[in-house]
């Protein structure tokens, strides 16, 4: 029955949500320790995370595209739902890494979370108050990744359904237009 | 886990092995290879720089910083231990005791490589009985 459509000749509207992919959270973690990057990648694959991980803030930035002047605006189509870095990191801490990400437009939405092996309660306030969406004590827990995930898809599955709803009301018009040109 | 280990691998070793599966059957070993190439340079480091007198407590501390960072991740209790001990010292500026603990930390760093190399030796071979009678079962 159905003929294959070409995307050029349907009508489809380009929005998409800003999920990796339908399912898939894409995490950006930073640490300076291999080893604890290591560690980090396999809990957030675990989870069903798409990651992306790097060993350093300013190669965060360089990934985010934030890297050049003041006026860098960041990679417009990088979809990136969460960051988790290192609090102590060598040049760039993961603090300074936390406020250039919350200045910038391109992704100040972006939850960003801390991870540090010290229990340094004016650090945490100072993170938090900087816009930190939480703060974690290494090493961190299978569980703490899972939560995090659970509750950015929660956020994310409401855009999502509005989304597919929307691109299944477009497929019925397009199938409505196409019978009747058959006809 | 067993006797084997008591007391040089903490809970965080086995939540390590929990992470492994099927499709990731070396992670471990992966992140173990990692920590003993990464704790190699930040002992080669320090070792040099305890021989340079005075000592430099601030740089000191950070080398220390790391190795007990990657030795939690770990799980390598008995080490850990001994990066506490000598931050200790650092922060006390006592050279000495820098020194002294050091020496401990090597030694118990050593003895987690050998006990660690023969378990993943163990591993490897018990995997291979299985697959072995498996076959033998055909």
């Amino acid at each position: 029955m159905a003929e294959v459509m070409r995307s050029e000749t349907l009508n489809i509207s380009n929005n998409t949500s800003s999920l990796a992919s339908p399912e898939l959270l894409h995490v950006l973690a930073v640490d300076d320790s291999i080893v604890d990057r290591k560690f980090i990648e396999r809990l957030l694959r675990v989870s069903s995370c798409k990651v992306t991980v790097v060993d350093s803030a300013t190669r965060a930035l360089q990934y985010l595209g934030l890297d050049g002047d003041n006026n860098s605006v960041g990679f417009e189509d990088l979809k990136i739902n969460l960051i988790m870095t290192d609090y102590s990191m060598p040049g760039m801490t993961g603090y300074e890494l936390l406020k250039k990400i919350k200045e910038s437009s391109a992704f100040k939405e972006i939850p960003v979370v801390i991870m540090s092996s010290e229990n340094i309660l004016p650090r945490i306030d100072r993170c938090l108050e900087e816009g930190a969406e939480d703060f974690l004590l290494k090493p961190v827990k299978l569980s703490d990744v899972k939560r995090l995930r659970d509750s950015l898809l929660k956020a994310e599955e409401r855009v999502f359904k509005n989304i597919m709803h929307k691109r299944e009301l477009e497929a019925n018009d397009i199938y409505s237009q196409l019978k009747r040109t058959k006809i | 886990m067993g006797k084997f280990m008591q007391g040089y691998l903490d809970e965080q070793f086995m939540e390590l092995e929990e992470l492994q599966d099927d499709a990731n059957p070396n992670f471990v070993e992966e992140v173990a290879a990692s920590y003993f190439k990464d704790s190699a340079r930040l002992i080669n480091n320090i070792d040099q720089a305890l021989r340079r007198g005075p000592l430099d407590f601030n740089r000191l501390d950070s080398y220390m910083h790391q190795f007990k960072g990657s030795s939690t991740s770990i799980g390598a209790s008995k080490v850990k231990t001994e990066c506490t001990m000598f931050r200790e010292y650092c922060r006390a500026g006592n050279a000495e005791g820098c020194l002294r603990t050091f020496q401990e930390l090597k030694k118990e760093h050593a003895t987690l490589r050998k006990k660690l190399e023969h378990y993943f030796q163990v591993q490897a071979s018990d995997q291979l009985c299985v697959i072995n009678q498996l076959q033998n079962m055909c």
